[in-house]
Formats: C-alpha cells, structure tokens, sequence
C-alpha cells in the first residue's frame, strides 16, 4: 500500500489577505488512480491545486513524489517534476497544429522537423485512441479533442501526476464518455489522475477515491464505493441530510393562480422558431430540454437579445414591442445569461458596479446613482445574497464562480424585475450555492415574481418549476405540470416516447 | 493506418488562405492592367521597376510581419529608415568606408530594436506608445543630424547605380534593335534573401513558431513552456535590425540623406501586412503575402498614375480604398469560416 503512494502532500498551509485558504492540509495520491477532489467554492481546491502545480508558493507543509521531498517554483517547474495539469480553459494555442501545441516549447533545437513531429504526435494519438491528427489546425478541433490533445501532451511529457481541472463542464455526453475511457486507459498505464469536477455523477463513474476539503481545511479521504452521493454532498456543504432533503419536500409548488403576466404568440428570432409561451404572475417554469434543443435560444427571443424574427408580445394584457435587451429591462423583465464570462460580468469592474450596472442602464445616462446609494445597494445585496468577497470594491474577476453568479443575480434584483429569466444560473458552481439560488429562486416567486429557469439537471428543475416546457430541436414537444412533473415523464418528453 | 491518415490533405489554414487571395488578387489585377494599359505593363521591367523602388518597403514589412504575427506593432519603422539613411550617407561623406557605414546600419538598427523590444517585453509598456516614441525620436535625431539633404557624392553614385544585375533574357527589344535587358537593383536581392530568410525562421524555426504562438494565445504560450518575455523581445529586435538593412538599401537606392525620407513607410508597411493576410491581432501571417502584399500596393500606385491621376493624394485614397477592401475581405472569409466550424 505505502510503496504505492505517488504524491503526498502533508500539513499544507497557505493564507490570503483575510483568508486562511488551507489549514493543515493533507493529500495523498496513488499510482493508478483517479482521485476525486471535492468542496465548494471557496473550500480550497483550487488553492491546493495551485499550491501543487506552482502557481502559489506554500507556506507550510511538505510535498513528496515518489518519496523525494520536491518543492515547486512555477508551472514549468511542476511539469519538469512529473505534475501536469490540464484546465478547464484549453491552454494551447489554437492556430497551430495539434502536432505543435503537443512539443512547442519542449525542445531546445532552432530548427523544426515538422514532418518528423507529425508522426510522433499521430503515434502518440493513435496510442491513446485520440480521433485527432498532428497535422490538423488545432482551432478546428472539438474542445473535447483539444483537452485531449493537451493530456496527450501532458503524457508524452511523462507526467506521473495529471490534474483535470473542471475538465468536462464544456463537453457533451459523448465527449464526456470520450475523456472517461481515455482517463481510465492512462490510469492502467498507472498515472495518478486528480480530478476536479462539480458534477457528482461523474465522481462516481470514474474515481476511485474522493477527498472532501471545506473552508480550508480536510474533512476526510473516502473510498467512492463506500461514500453514497448525499453523504457526500453532506460533507462538502456541511449541513444535515434532513435539511437537504427538505428542500426536495418543502416546495408545495401551487401553480400560481394569478394573471397572466407574459405572453408571446409565434415568437421568433434569428436563432430561435416560431413558439408560444405564457407565464403568469409569480409562476416560476422552465425550458427543458438537450443542448442545443433551443431552449437558449428561445429565451434569449423574449429578452430582445437575438434579432427578433416576429411575433406578438404581450404584457399584463397590453401589446407591446421588445426588439432589444433595455425594451425588455424597462418592461420589467431581466436575464442572466448562459456564459456568465461573455454575456454577464465585466471581470475587471468591482463588485459595486457590477452590481449597480443594470439600473443604471435602465435610469438612462442623465440620472447617475450616487456613490453612496451605490455603496448601501452593493452592501445590501453582497449580504442577502451571502456574497464572499473581500470587499464590494474588488474586481468581479478575482470572486470565485458562484460567487460571480450571485453578483450578476443581485444586478438583476436590483432593478426589481417582474419576471426574471435564469439561463443556467448554477452550472459550475458549488453544491452550497446552488441550494441557495434554487431557495432564492423560490422566495421570489413568493413575493410575486414571475421566473423562467433553465437548468441542464432536470432534478434541480423539477425541485423549483411549477410547470416545464419541454423542447426538442428547437420545437417545444411538451409541456408538463402537475402530477407529470417527474424525471421519468421528462425524460420520455426530450426522447419523444408517447406520454 | 497511420500512413492512410497521414494523407488525408488538411484545410487550408487561415495563413495560407488569406496568401492565396492576396496572391491571387495580385495576378487577376496585373493581368488586366496588362490588358487595359499595355504599353509599360507587358515590360517585365515594369515588376523590376515596382521592386527596385521597393525593395526598403519590402524590408521593413517583413520586420512588421514578423512583430504583427507576435501580437505587436511597431510604427518606428519608417522614422528609423529614415535615421539610417542620414547617418549612413554622413558617415560615408566623412570616412568614405562603405563597409563601416553598413555596419553602422544594421548597429542604429538593432539599438532601436534592442531597446524598443526591452521596454515592451520586459516592462510590460503598450508597443504602440514605445514605438510612437521611438518613431518621434527617429524622426528628431534625422533632424540633428541634418535639415539641410545629404548627398553621397557622384562618382559613389555612379558606382552603386553601376552594381545592378541585368538579365538580358527578360529585356525587350528596342526600336533600334539593341537589347535592353531587364535592370535589378542589388537592393532587391537583398530583399528577396531577407523574404527567404523570414519565411524560414517563421515557417521552420523554433523562434517563428513561438512568435506564431504568443500571438495566438499569450496565457496558453506561456503555460506550454515558451518563453514569452524573451519570444516577444526578440519579435522587435528583428524588426529593428530590419529597419537598419532596410535604410541602408534605400540609401543605396537614393544615394541621398533627407529629413522626410521614408515619410509615413511604417504605414506602407503595415498595410503591406495586412492585404498580405497579417491579422492585427496576431498569430495569423506569412511574409510570403507580405511581399505580395507590398506588390500589389505598388502596382495599384502605378495604375493609378499610368491612368493619369498624376495627383499624390489619388495614391493615398487607392491605398485607403485597397486596406479597406482587403480587411472587410479578411472579415468576410474568416467570418464565414468560423460560422461552417460550428
């Protein structure tokens, strides 16, 4: 058992201004085996994680490879001592070729033998069953085949300890199973593999081990097979199973009875189909359905964000005419976007403008808000909405990403929206949060908010939708409420199997 | 298996498309200045003319290239050019060293690049504010060193305008019946081995192919191991000592130092790199459609005033007329392309 041991890291600390990021930390990893690790934001992973590849130097504690006590001064050096990493930002350069992205950067020679790099790259892929040519522009690849290209790299680089950083939060079934098989090909070849990841089915597909880290510190290192998901999601949050469950129960979701407060006839844009939709005052619904099912899309149609095709829009009975995103904000109704990095934050603004962005768009230029009514907004909401940051002037950029999702959420609350359209507002983000948002999310249809919600987990949209609508490329193939509301009646919907 | 997939042809990357318009645009527009204009055009001096006026254009553009596809720019160029020249004719019109005097070329050259380069690389300043600054200083120094022209004199003239290459074979016949072969200045040998050697070290050289990746993406660069301070830093030494080689051939092509040579060259040059298929943003690039590009520039220039518009500014406005054209060429190609990847 010891001789196994590949990577031990032991009594780790490291303090940020205000922070004590890791208290006493200990890791171990073995040869041949995937090693879940696991936490919310904030809990320390990705501090452990830079601690281990360099990117932050440690100031307590030992790391050993292999027995040899080794310390680490950057990436490079990391990479030179056998740690690879591989980030959920593909860090290779798309407009070289695969064979390139695999040895630039390795070698010493002033010269290349491009045909000679080809070949090895293809051998290298071939080994691994990577559907990729060295020959290829690495831009034209999947994003699937890219991380890949950059483990192929990291393996041909003889790397014993590989990180996944987040690896599969942008990659499709497939290209998931893809990553899955070719994750479990090098662990026979006995890499130890860290893998980072917030979606816990796929803990439970491919680890082998999971170690649980919160506020810093280790809560403890389980065998997977012998840790049940909600144990885990217990340990990582901290709370009691029954207040978890209870979450599940407490929703006696009564179909608001009120008025209609949204209502669009043939709706369509650039991106999205003809359609129909209502919702009414207080109601919260949600598009469900595959990527690329057009639930986005339609959305995006009833805020103004794609150009809009036709259709009549009408709100509170009257008819009106939404072209563009402010139409859209003065009628009440606000989006938080699906790529929070391109469509929502602005990283290098501070929390506080941030936050005051929205209403200062929907005042108009001629009627600034004031620095402190600014600041008693930005307290107020980084409060309710329990936002960890150093201080409402920080940089958006710096907060983690659930963190940055509640700022863009307090943005729209903000303005006091009558209907509020969440476009994947918990993906990525921490088991913690998201029971928070879902909370949220409920509290505010209480108070007579209208919101539409869409969630790639079908749990979390049946725990909080009253009623779903149901898409399959791009035509809503159903709508489901009331007693149909399970996740096998869904599922039937998206596969097309008569109800 | 492996051989069967080593023959599968890849797309063209967006390099070698966007050269292969250019280079193509190029022959299309020859061709029928061939047609319309005849005369002058069916001469193949007409090309040797276009690239003995030139041949420092070619240059620089090459050096601009190569800061471009990195991800920079650099507008001193031009103001640098123009410093060499001076210096250069001075030096000779005192030591009469002509060795010494390119030496010193390639020496003012480097020290701008050198300098340039470490500002931007190593103190992490805006290349377009350095370069600015170096441009005014260029400009100042041309200046010190002389208002009034400079001349070499006569019979150093006579011998620099004596070393051409004539290749009798693409002369034409007079109307007397004698010869006239077609003329190349020594210059545009120059810039012709400084195309071949640029097109190696970006094609086949560790150094190029890292300038390729620090303008495709800096953070990936950096996190492969390539060394992105010294790969940028080295971007500009090159331009500058370009510039260097290039004032030289443009005082071999002149023979005469002025205070306005090379006057808005930087610009010539980065629209040379950009019709050539250089993107702004960097990564994408070849000097082969640099030169290209540089040529159609020209030829355009020589439409226009063998169609009469004798006027400086029609040369200006074609020039504008040619950039836009090309960049919204550039947009709609690669535009459409991304738009077939998804």
């Amino acid at each position: 058992m010891q001789e196994n041991v590949l990577l031990q890291m032991r009594n780790i600390d490291k303090s940020f201004p205000g922070v004590h990021a890791l208290n006493n930390v200990d890791f171990t990893l073995r040869k041949g085996e995937i090693h879940a690790l696991m936490g919310e934001n904030g809990a320390g992973k990705s501090t452990l994680i830079k601690v281990l590849t360099g990117v932050y130097q440690m100031e307590k504690g030992e790391i050993k490879v292999e027995g040899n006590k080794i310390s680490i001064h950057s990436p490079q050096d990391a990479q030179n001592k056998g740690i690879s990493t591989v980030y959920q930002e593909i860090t290779l350069c798309p407009n070289l070729t695969v064979a390139e992205n695999m040895f630039i950067g390795r070698d010493k020679k002033s010269f290349i033998n491009s045909k000679a790099r080809i070949k090895r790259a293809n051998e290298i892929l071939n080994k691994l069953g990577i559907p990729a040519r060295g020959s290829q522009i690495l831009g034209n690849c999947s994003l699937a085949i890219q991380q890949m290209v950059a483990i192929a790299r990291a393996v041909d680089m003889n790397c014993k300890v590989l990180i996944l950083d987040e690896p599969t939060s942008s990659l499709d079934d497939k290209e998931v199973n893809m990553l899955f098989s070719l994750m479990r090909d090098l662990k026979s070849r006995g890499v130890g593999i860290i893998f980072v990841t917030h979606f816990l089915e796929q803990v439970y597909e491919v680890s082998d081990r999971i170690t649980v880290l919160r506020n810093g510190e280790l809560v403890g290192e389980y065998l997977t097979e012998e840790l049940p998901q909600v144990e885990l999601v217990s340990k990582m949050i901290g709370k009691e199973l029954e207040e978890l469950s209870s979450l599940g129960e407490s929703d006696e979701k009564q179909s608001a009875e009120g008025e209609v407060f949204y209502e669009a006839h043939g709706l369509s844009s650039s991106e999205a189909l003809p359609f129909d939709f209502s919702i009414k005052k207080g109601e919260v619904n949600g598009f469900t359905g595959l990527l690329g099912s057009g639930r986005s899309e339609s959305v995006r149609a009833i805020f103004g964000a794609d150009k809009v095709g036709g259709g009549t829009v009408k709100i509170k009975g009257k008819k009106v005419s939404i072209t563009k995103p402010v139409d859209a904000m003065r009628h009440g109704i606000g989006y938080l976007a699906e790529d929070r990095k391109r469509d929502g934050i602005i990283a290098e603004l501070s929390v506080r403008e941030n936050i005051i962005l929205a209403l200062q768009v929907m005042n108009g230029m001629f009627k600034p808000i004031s620095r402190s009514e600014a600041e008693a907004f930005a307290d107020e909401y980084i409060k309710v909405l329990n936002i960890k940051t150093a201080s409402r002037e920080t940089p958006v950029g710096s907060l983690s990403g659930g963190n940055q999702q509640k700022v863009i959420l307090a943005r729209w609350l903000l303005t006091h929206p009558d209907y509020l359209i969440l476009d994947e507002p918990t993906r990525g983000i921490d088991v913690g949060t998201k029971l928070e948002i879902q909370k949220l999310v409920l509290k505010l249809a209480e108070e007579g908010v209208s919101v539409t919600f869409i969630s790639s987990e079908i749990e979390e949209m049946l725990r909080t939708c009253s009623r779903l609508i149901v898409m399959r490329d791009r035509h809503i193939v159903g709508e489901l409420k009331g007693k149909d509301l399970n996740q096998t009646q869904v599922m039937k919907t998206i596969a097309g199997g008569e109800a | 298996m492996s051989k069967a997939k080593l023959k599968v042809r890849e797309p063209l990357t967006d390099t070698q498309l966007l050269m292969t318009i250019t280079i193509c645009i190029f022959i299309v527009m020859y061709g029928l200045a061939m047609l319309i204009f005849g005369g002058g055009f069916l001469r193949t001096q007409q090309i040797f003319d276009i690239l003995n006026d030139n041949a420092s254009l070619i240059i620089v553009s090459c050096g601009l290239t190569i800061v471009m596809i990195g991800g920079g720019i650099d507008i001193s160029v031009g103001a640098v050019t123009s410093l060499v020249v001076m210096s250069c004719v001075m030096f000779y019109n005192r030591t009469g060293n002509m060795v010494l005097a390119a030496l010193l070329a390639i020496g003012i050259g480097l020290a701008f690049g050198l300098i340039q380069g470490a500002l931007i690389s190593f103190l992490d300043i805006q290349p377009f504010i350095v370069t600015l600054a170096g441009m005014f200083f260029a400009r100042g120094m041309t200046t010190i060193l002389s208002v009034n022209p400079q001349k070499l004199p006569t019979e150093t003239m006579d011998k620099l305008a004596g070393i051409k290459i004539e290749i009798p074979w693409l002369g034409y016949v007079a109307n007397n019946g004698n010869v006239i072969p077609a003329r190349m200045e020594i210059g545009v040998v120059v810039a012709l081995l400084v195309v071949i050697a640029v097109f190696v070290l970006l094609q086949f050289g560790s150094l190029g192919r890292n300038f390729y990746a620090i303008g495709g993406n800096q953070t990936s660069a950096l996190m492969l191991g390539i060394n992105v301070k010294k790969t940028r830093f080295m971007s500009y030494v090159i331009c500058g000592l370009l510039s260097g080689i290039s004032g030289f051939v443009f005082m071999m092509h002149t023979g005469a130092g002025n205070a306005t040579n090379a006057a808005g060259m930087e610009m010539n040059a980065i629209a040379s790199s950009i019709i050539g298929g250089t993107l702004l943003t960097g990564g994408v690039g070849n000097v082969i459609g640099t030169f290209f590009g540089t040529l159609t520039l020209k030829t355009i220039s020589k439409i226009v005033v063998t169609s009469g518009l004798n006027d400086p500014w029609w040369q200006s406005i074609t020039t504008g007329g040619m950039l836009c054209f090309f960049i919204l060429l550039q947009s709609i190609v690669l535009g459409r392309r991304a738009k077939k990847k998804k």
